[in-house]
């Protein structure tokens, strides 16, 4: 009689069956609570403060690809109008010249983009006209690994290779101090 | 014969639910892991508008985030509908950046300082000006790694 109870005692353990709905309690608050929020965005450096405006009149017009952005969202590129959806290719030309033309940059490393918006410019159109440049870059320095590496850019590329790159094409996008024609 | 019906009136199959825990426990721990706790409730209406160029953020630590939008529905009364700068959890104006970026540096290391950014979350109906005003005291304040935020472009 002794024997079995002790044997009974044994075999007891902690009833596991409710870890399971404590799990599930936890688990569906975390459901609940959970933004998977990936920060994507267009990566800027922005140049350090300086009282002085930059002098870009010593600068070759040639080498200068200047986007102006006005009130009404309208593009003004090389001082004539233009749309958006032109702009990568047109950058594009511009800083690479493959066809050495005399109006476009007489080298990448020389290539400067001037962008000016006004104080009323919408923010989209600001970052649509700034992503065209940015990608115009991203394409010509994937051109530029994919022929000299044989692999494309990416941020993946040891920091040697993505130097180079770079050197040969520095990102040169300089954003004058905006009008305020249109502010509202 | 015989034995086969022993058998199966003894012993009654049933699955195990030990390994339940477990598999729970997997998925709890996974979803705490990528949960991120909002700590701000945002105050401004932000729709980022979509590009293409896009670059990651990587280490959630190092990012500070600026808000600008038109106040939401609540406080249009108190703010009104212009455009506003939201800093953490509360409204804030141009001059309060330095200290809100301050305040963040202090929880980084040292060591980390210089891949410190700032995170733009611009509503896409915002027009220039404010935004300007942010960069410019940014610019003021030595924080110079921004990003604009910005959604990938559906193909």
């Amino acid at each position: 009689m002794a024997k079995t109870k002790t044997r009974d005692r044994m075999k007891n353990e902690i009833n596991a069956g409710s870890m399971a709905d404590i799990a599930f309690l936890l688990l569906i608050f975390f459901l609940v609570t959970t933004t998977i929020v990936e920060d994507k965005g267009i990566l800027v450096k922005l140049p350090p403060w300086s009282e002085e405006e930059p002098d870009i009149t010593k600068l070759k017009e040639r080498n200068v690809f200047s986007v102006l952005v006005n009130a009404q969202n309208q593009l003004l590129v090389r001082g004539e109008p233009a749309l958006v959806d032109d702009l990568r290719e047109r950058a594009k030309e511009f800083i690479s010249n493959p066809t050495k033309r005399e109006d476009l940059a007489e080298k990448p490393t020389k290539a400067i983009i001037s962008l000016k918006n006004d104080r009323g410019t919408n923010y989209k159109t600001y970052l649509e006209v700034y992503n065209e440049l940015k990608a115009a870059y991203d394409e010509l320095w994937d051109d530029l690994c994919q022929r000299q590496y044989g692999k494309p850019y990416s941020d993946e590329l040891p920091i040697a290779i993505r130097r180079d790159i770079r050197s040969q094409i520095p990102m040169v996008l300089s954003e004058a101090e905006p009008t305020n024609f249109g502010e509202e | 014969m015989a034995k086969f019906s022993k058998k199966r009136g003894k012993s009654k199959p049933e699955v195990s639910t030990a390994s339940l825990p477990d598999i729970i426990f997997m998925l709890l721990f996974f979803f705490m892991v990528v949960t991120v706790l909002r700590d701000s409730e945002l105050k401004v209406n932000v729709v980022t508008p979509n590009a293409t160029a896009l670059t990651k953020l990587e280490e959630k630590s190092l990012v500070n985030y600026l808000y600008i939008g038109k106040p939401v529905k609540k406080y249009v009364e108190t703010y009104g509908t212009k455009p506003r700068l939201q800093l953490g959890d509360k409204f804030a104006t141009v001059e309060d950046i330095p200290l809100f970026l301050e305040k963040h540096k202090i929880k980084v290391p040292e060591a980390k300082h210089g891949r410190i950014t700032s995170s733009l979350r611009v509503d896409g109906k915002v027009t220039m000006g404010i935004v300007q005003d942010v960069k410019t005291k940014l610019r003021k304040s030595g924080q110079l790694r921004v990003n604009y935020s910005a959604k990938a472009r559906p193909q």
